[in-house]
């Protein structure tokens, strides 16, 4: 389907900050703003759901956690049991104590890998892959919004970010 | 401006008063003699009379003079007792109110921008120093008199017959406990005055002089303040147990201070939002307490394992004996205080959205309060009352006495200025603060 895209380019968060409150106000719909850095409060003001990784982490730790009790327990008691701490009581329950470092370590080690991992296949990232940012300054010192238009209300769109401050306004015609 | 309600008044009034009568009770109703408690021992022993009838004489007499000791031995705990159950929340509650000021320092030290608006509050509840510092000190001075035995130590019968504590004595005799004690509160309680003093001539017009002054004084006792913390948790409860240390021993005080400071700071917030005070303060910045609240129990279980688990390892006698008299004797107040101050701040407070619900909030701060009070117990109790330890009247009514003198101290402090602070280089920030 063919459609037409605006890029509009701001040259200062806060001038951007202000422009999403009120294309936000009109109800339109902003597609992607490309920032050179995070911006403060963006996802908030673009309306974008709170982001759910902190849960995956949450579940990621636990798995951590139980992956290192199995394996504790495994290694230390079962396949060659260990005397620890002059106490051979081969035990799991009663050496749990000198196993508690390696359960922390495990539960961050495991909450923090797999969230990373999380996070690059949510947000399509790879090595090697082409980056989908419209305009190469946005990765230097330039903020880009991308609004998908037609030919209705590109020109009261065109104005209305105008009016806000934008610097440049590129009309595109997707394929 | 705030003005205490007659009611809080009452209340803390009420609290006074029924923990005093509570305590003068349980001060007579300690045994005042050997020959008491062998009567009581008796009593107990009569019960069980029919099995000792066929023991041989001999047997009888060691039996006798074992009883003896026995006697003497639970006749000192629970001439302790009362003084003891004083003794926690007293020190308890007086660092609370240090923690509050530390944490205070810390912003000011830091430049915080989030807490000007809360700035108020911590002045207030800091104020309890005084009165608190006061109290601990007649305790201290009480305990060196022989008025109590809690710090055996002070015994010069005992020391002569022991030798760990005759190497020790260089640090450990009266006259510098009672002159390092008056440092510690002294200077404590001189930080804070010259700060508040700062903070309310800042309400008269902004003064970059006077924000700088607090920042350098809140940096300076910042330093006066670790050193001094860590002494004062040997002096006033590791010297309690006079035989064992713990290196990290200051730093798992400083965790339950700084806890249970931050935990009253947000309750107290909470208590005066409530009451309709305290405009500019939203709940990002309660979001922001009770992240530490949630931060800091963390940060007292890992130096409460810290501690553990290397004496737990290493095994060796006179450490081990510390955890041991624990173990037999307070197991659940001991497993306890790892559930009410890790686990369940922990679980309750580790959702982002429940940061901010005011009535969560509360009830982990509660929990955690109770849990470190509990804390304070499990350190204190077994090197003064050991096996003979049970939460009766002497403690409920010692805790009540103090809350009831904390809350009135606190929020009559906070009625003589006010509630947010006029001027500051960061207030902007802070009342425009949202997460």
């Amino acid at each position: 389907m063919a459609s037409k895209a605006l890029h509009i380019v701001f040259t200062d968060d806060d001038i951007l900050m202000e422009a999403v409150k009120a294309l936000r106000e009109k109800k339109i719909k902003i597609n992607e703003v490309f920032c050179p850095f995070p911006v403060h409060g963006l996802d908030k003001a673009l309306g974008i759901p709170h982001t759910r990784l902190a849960i995956t982490s949450f579940l990621y730790g636990i798995v951590g956690l139980s992956v290192s009790i199995w394996l504790m327990n495994f290694i230390m008691i079962e396949d060659w049991p260990q005397n620890i701490g002059g106490k051979p009581s081969f035990s799991f329950i009663e050496n749990m104590p000198s196993f508690v470092p390696i359960m922390f370590e495990m539960t961050v080690f495991f909450a923090a890998h797999l969230m990373v991992i999380t996070f690059y296949m949510r947000s399509r990232l790879w090595p090697f892959k082409e980056a989908e940012n419209p305009d190469v300054r946005s990765t230097d010192d330039k903020f880009v919004m991308e609004i998908i238009v037609n030919d209705d209300n590109i020109q009261d769109i065109a104005e209305l970010v105008h009016e806000n401050g934008a610097s440049e306004i590129k009309l595109i015609e997707n394929k | 401006m705030y003005t205490m309600s007659s009611k809080l008044k009452s209340f803390s009034l009420i609290l006074i008063a029924l923990g005093a009568i509570g305590l003068i009770y349980s001060f007579i109703a300690a045994p005042s003699s050997i020959e008491e408690v062998q009567d009581m021992l008796h009593s107990s022993h009569e019960l069980h009379a029919g099995d000792h009838a066929s023991v041989e004489s001999t047997v009888a007499l060691d039996e006798a003079a074992h009883e003896d000791n026995h006697a003497e031995h639970l006749f000192h705990q629970l001439q302790n007792k009362p003084w003891a159950a004083l003794y926690v929340p007293v020190i308890f509650i007086f660092l609370i109110s240090v923690g509050v000021f530390v944490f205070y320092a810390l912003q000011n030290a830091s430049q915080a921008g989030w807490s000007p608006v809360l700035f108020r509050v911590m002045e207030g509840i800091s104020s309890y120093m005084v009165p608190g510092g006061i109290l601990v000190y007649v305790l201290l001075v009480l305990s060196s008199l022989h008025l109590n035995h809690m710090f055996v130590w002070m015994d010069p019968e005992v020391v002569a017959h022991d030798e760990i504590i005759q190497n020790k004595t260089g640090y450990l005799n009266t006259p510098f406990f009672l002159l390092r004690a008056a440092l510690y509160i002294g200077g404590w309680i001189l930080f804070s005055k010259l700060m508040i003093k700062n903070s309310r001539k800042m309400d008269e017009g902004f003064d970059l002089r006077l924000h700088k002054r607090n920042f350098k004084l809140s940096a300076g006792f910042l330093v006066f303040f670790i050193v001094t913390e860590s002494m004062m948790s040997w002096d006033w409860i590791m010297s309690i147990d006079t035989h064992w240390f713990s290196t990290l021993f200051g730093w798992f005080v400083l965790a339950s201070i700084l806890v249970t400071g931050v935990t009253t700071i947000a309750l107290v917030t909470i208590y005066l939002k409530g009451k309709g005070y305290l405009e500019y303060v939203n709940d990002s910045h309660i979001h922001d307490l009770a992240k530490f609240m949630m931060g800091f129990s963390i940060f007292w279980a890992y130096l409460w394992f810290s501690q553990f688990v290397l004496i737990w390892y290493a095994n060796i006698p006179e450490e081990v004996t510390y955890y041991a008299s624990r173990f037999q004797d307070y197991p659940l107040l001991l497993f306890g205080t790892l559930i009410l101050n890790w686990v369940l701040p922990m679980l309750i407070l580790i959702n982002t959205d429940f940061k901010r619900i005011n009535w969560i909030v509360t009830f982990a701060g509660i929990i955690i309060l109770i849990g470190h009070y509990i804390n304070f117990y499990v350190m204190i109790m077994p090197g003064t009352v050991g096996d003979a330890w049970f939460i009766g009247i002497p403690e409920v009514s010692a805790l009540l006495l103090v809350i009831g003198l904390f809350i009135y101290t606190v929020f009559n402090a906070l009625s003589k200025a006010p509630l947010t602070v006029k001027n500051g280089a960061y207030l902007e920030e802070s009342k425009h603060f949202h997460y």
